[in-house]
């Protein structure tokens, strides 16, 4: 592989990586903090998609659909939450996988019932619309690059948010101590419901912004589901900071994978998975 | 007395026995679907259907002067839970005929169900070059293609142009190695040669890495098989990384089947090889994509045309027997010896039982798949390993 | 964060009861059914076992595994490269090397899995069945994406003499049914023995298993590799009966079911897993099959009844069908904890 080519593959490794990371930082938040395994958490994704389709459809705009699609998104998380997540905080990771799984075939089937089973495209905005050619062959969309950028904002929203904030601080605390943050007169209800749709938002944003390059269609959240996994759990379950390197990674086996061993590149990041458990049994960071 | 009593009686038994004859041919002829209604093949489930039954209508709703009683199974596209389900149309519901599926896993499985029980089975998608090969049986016809086919077409094309160094990229399970596999086939014959197969872990479909790959080798042409929601993130990937008009596109036809609403202009200029196009200048198409149009509110695709094959074949079964599937040996010669006049064009079955057909060559404009002339002429896959005839 | 269920391991009269009539009624069975339905029930039995084996890891040891199925299948295709295209090959042969193969698996995965906990132990278990369903579904050579053929049904021969034929449906299901029986009796034994019992230890509180002296990740491991094995045998039994193995067998949804079936019924007690398993199997074909009212094809939709069900019973039911049972008839049960 030569030099150039080298670089554009870290390229798309990157840029698939902070999509991954986006999915992945919703999952971890969602467990780090109410300890909730969400097996759903690809109908978030394929949910964002189908959004993004229809209100762009309806509205003109993939902005206005962003805008609107999210709040759309949020709106249902928190409702999905407030019916029944919060009954499962304290039971059984078990009843969780379960419950999520269950939700997972009920999703699937209202949105075959409700968008039908055809395969679907959201036009990329004009002003996106150009690539810029890197080689006299190959160009890098300009759009993947807006991808990138969103991410990378998400991302350090999050940490601005987690860290600097005082609804962060109360999540943190929440999650380091509920009775003790309750006692001090936090309302843990509230910051579960908000982390809740936090992580919802997140999962349907990815899948808005990642609806034009990747089409819309049936179980497209399922791909990316254990993938989102795979990522949670090398980083660390609970920690954002390590979804964001271990998305990363994932990303550079996945691309590099491809490439240079493909007859093994399916396996090759559950490999992964496997040797960094190995070396660390709970993942690269801590919460 | 006592002979007359007993003439009587062999009398009316002899009546009972026509009855229950007339009546076994009267009673309506069991037809079991076995496609998938719900996951990413749903769509292609539903087309196959409806085309089978609008040759049904056209028929008057008759098959060998009997009336027609449809049974349904939700195969999941799940080859785990095929042995179970196809298993619901032979044993409980005891139906006559099975048609069924679009993944090939299930329909494999299937098949071998059939084989076992011996029950007639038309195969109106999936394309595993075994069923037709050494899965093969007197009872198992397909009425739409092996996976063979279209690529090998798609081969003969690319050599025909004059390239000599072509990549070809595709999921890495049996329906995209067999197409593949046709496609060097040809290409090869054809004086060309294949530099490299890219593959990627079904379903993935982060492409970049791979069309990284392609620009930096620089072929002269990639053939590649994808379908699906794929095909259309494939399609869009293509042209994003700039390789559109750079290095041309080949394909089998199902890259550009229902999908190109979704790949918008990016698909513009793809060629694909398939045994069908919408733009098939015949009366017969003509009719037939009209007839399904006014029926359905749907314009037909490749996946209709072959529901609508397996029925005109069944039709033409059903009538040399008149109506009376139990006469399996006239039934078989029947299907065997026939040339379906279908909407594709005339064909007829290979020894295996797979259509001896045309690959129609198309090319993507604005957002129609524009048949522009013939891949290969009366092309028929080898049926190797098949130990039938 | 997760507080371990109490399990109802001691069954309830009325419970013990119920099941010995559901037995009589499984032996009968075969010889009133028809085909279709001795098929279905053999079936049912084959996903029993498969079910038990889980819920010794989950029930009784507290191990959630979400790729159970890995050993499942494994021992399928162990079955179908055993089995030669031209002739049948012995069930003395086959089936033993099947179970092995299947629990070697289970060793040498569980060896990297029993060291994590929690969340960590769900998502490895996931993580290496996908690896082993990859490593079959892109490899031709390992049968692909399009699986494999098991040629025959194996023989059971005593030198020239046919005991069985395992292609009469009638002997195939009592095979299972015994099968069946043999491993819940085992299972059975196995959870009042000292073993079972520091397995039970280990799921309430690791910590003071270890404290008290007990080398719990050696445990762990023999429950994880011979769970693997009688998922193996269920699994050989499948490919016996079907003659197709692929590698959804071996993937995520065949591990969900199965952990669905052992909450169906109530953990950690066997009797539950094979109640489970026979009650999700018929709610699923209930759905199936529902009819078409006015224009709506219910069965159509058994993707939203089936995940509906799902939901409802985790929700109202966390203690399965069992516990529903032992609730109506009210005996004190071993420990509230």
């Amino acid at each position: 592989m030569d030099f150039p080519t080298f670089l554009i593959q870290l390229l798309n490794s990157v840029q698939y990586g902070l999509l991954l990371f986006m999915l992945a930082a919703g999952l971890t938040l969602i467990f780090g903090i109410m300890g909730v395994v969400n097996l759903a958490h690809g109908s978030f994704y394929m949910l964002g998609a189908y959004l993004a389709y229809s209100l762009s459809g309806l509205l003109g705009s993939l902005t206005l659909a962003l805008m609107v699609g999210t709040l759309l998104a949020v709106a249902f998380g928190l409702a999905l939450e407030w019916l029944l997540f919060r009954h499962f905080y304290q039971r059984d990771h078990l009843d969780q996988v379960l419950l999520t799984f269950g939700l997972i075939y009920v999703f699937e089937e209202l949105r075959s019932m409700l968008w039908g089973d055809d395969v679907h495209g959201v036009a990329i905005p004009a002003l996106l619309g150009d690539a810029i050619p890197l080689t006299d062959n190959l160009s890098y969309p300009v759009y993947r690059l807006f991808m990138s950028a969103v991410c990378v904002a998400l991302a350090l929203g999050l940490y601005l948010l987690i860290s600097k904030t005082r609804l962060g601080m109360k999540i943190r605390a929440g999650a380091a101590n509920r009775e003790m943050a309750e006692a001090l007169g936090i309302n843990i209800k509230l910051i579960h419901a908000i982390v809740f749709a936090i992580g919802v938002g997140l999962a349907a944003v990815a899948g808005m912004i990642a609806a034009p390059v990747s089409s819309v269609y049936p179980n497209m959240g399922s791909q990316v589901l254990i993938m989102c996994f795979v990522v949670v759990v090398i980083g660390g379950i609970g920690s954002v900071r390590g979804a964001l390197v271990a998305a990363l990674l994932v990303g550079l086996v996945d691309t590099f994978g491809k490439v240079l061993l493909p007859a093994v590149s399916g396996m090759l990041v559950y490999m992964l998975m496997a040797a960094v458990l190995l070396w660390k049994p709970e993942g690269l960071f801590k919460q | 007395m006592r002979t007359r009593f007993a003439f009587t009686a062999l009398a009316g038994a002899l009546a009972l026995a026509a009855t229950a004859t007339q009546a076994q041919n009267q009673a309506p002829l069991k037809v079991g679907f076995m496609l998938p209604a719900t996951g990413t093949f749903a769509a292609l489930g539903d087309m196959i259907e409806k085309g089978f039954k609008l040759h049904v209508e056209e028929q008057g709703g008759k098959l060998g002067g009997r009336t027609l009683q449809f049974f349904k199974v939700d195969d999941e596209s799940d080859p785990s839970k095929a042995t179970d389900n196809v298993n619901k149309l032979i044993k409980r519901d005891q139906v006559d005929v099975i048609v069924g599926t679009v993944h090939s896993g299930v329909a494999l499985a299937m098949a071998r169900a059939a084989k076992d029980s011996k029950t007639l089975l038309i195969v109106p998608n999936a394309g595993a070059d075994a069923i037709t090969g050494p899965q093969c049986a007197p009872n198992i016809f397909r009425s739409s293609f092996s996976n063979w086919q279209p690529g090998y077409a798609t081969g003969v094309i690319a050599a025909q142009k004059g390239y000599k160094r072509a990549m070809t990229i595709t999921w890495n399970y049996a329906a995209g190695a067999e197409t593949v596999k046709g496609f060097t086939e040809a290409f090869e014959k054809g004086g060309g040669k294949v530099m490299k197969d890219l593959n990627l872990p079904f379903p993935n479909v982060e492409f970049q890495a791979l069309l990284t790959e392609i620009a930096a080798l620089k072929p002269d042409a990639v053939a590649c098989f994808f379908a699906g929601g794929g095909a259309a993130k494939f399609i869009t990937d293509y042209a994003a990384a700039g390789l559109k008009g750079k290095i041309p596109l080949y394909g089998s036809g199902f890259l550009t089947e229902g999908m190109l609403d979704a790949a918008g202009p990016a698909a513009d200029g793809i060629m694909t090889t398939l045994h069908y196009g919408d733009s098939i200048e015949t009366p017969r198409n003509k009719a037939f994509r009209l007839a399904y149009a006014k029926t359905f509110k749907l314009q037909p695709d490749v996946y209709a045309v072959q529901g609508y094959d397996t029925g005109l074949l069944l039709v033409h079964g059903a009538n040399a027997v008149k109506g009376d599937l139990n006469n399996k040996p006239a039934l078989y010669k029947a299907m065997e010896t026939v040339t379906i006049d279908s909407p594709r064009g005339k064909w007829a079955m290979s020894k295996s039982h797979n259509p001896v057909q045309d690959m129609y060559l198309r090319v993507v404009e604005k957002k129609e798949n524009k048949v522009i002339g013939v891949a290969a002429k009366a092309l028929a896959d080898s049926g190797a390993g098949c130990k039938m005839g | 964060m997760s507080t371990p269920k109490a399990n109802m391991e001691v069954l309830p009269r009325s419970v013990r009861l119920l099941l010995v009539l559901a037995l009589a009624a499984l032996a009968v069975f075969p010889f009133v059914g028809s085909d279709f339905y001795v098929q279905m029930v053999t079936r049912m039995m084959i996903l029993a076992i498969f079910a038990m084996s889980l819920d010794l890891l989950q029930g009784v040891s507290g191990l959630v595994s979400l790729g159970h199925a890995a050993y499942f299948g494994l021992a399928g295709y162990a079955l179908a490269f055993l089995m030669p295209q031209n002739e049948a090959a012995s069930v003395w042969l086959t089936l033993p090397l099947s179970v092995l193969a299947a629990g070697l698996a289970a060793l040498v995965i569980g060896f990297f899995v029993v060291r994590t906990h929690g969340i960590y132990f769900i998502m490895v278990t996931m993580a290496f069945a996908q690896m082993v369903f990859f490593l079959f579904f892109d490899n031709k050579v390992l049968g692909g994406s399009d699986g494999l053929y098991v040629n025959f049904r194996p023989t059971v021969n005593l030198g020239t003499w046919a005991l069985l034929d395992l292609d009469n449906k009638k002997t195939l299901y009592l095979v299972t049914l015994g099968a069946m029986l043999l491993v819940y009796g085992f299972l059975r034994r196995l959870l009042w023995s000292p073993f079972g019992r520091a397995l039970a230890g280990i799921r309430v509180n690791e910590h003071r298993m270890r404290a008290l002296g007990f080398a719990t990740f050696g445990y762990k491991l023999a429950a994880f590799t011979l769970a693997g094995a009688l998922a193996g045998l269920a699994g050989y039994l499948w490919g016996v009966q079907t003659g197709y193995i692929n590698p959804e067998l071996m993937g995520f949804h065949m591990s969900a079911h199965a952990i669905m079936m052992v909450i169906l019924g109530g953990m950690g007690n066997f009797a539950g897993a094979i109640v489970g398993a026979f009650g999700f199997e018929l709610v699923l074909h209930l759905f199936k099959d529902l009819p078409q009212v006015g224009s709506v094809q219910l069965g159509k939709h058994w993707q939203l009844w089936m995940g509906s069900f799902i939901v409802l019973v985790v929700v109202f039911a966390p203690r399965g069908l069992l516990g529903l049972a032992g609730w109506f008839s009210r005996r004190p049960e071993d420990g509230d904890v």
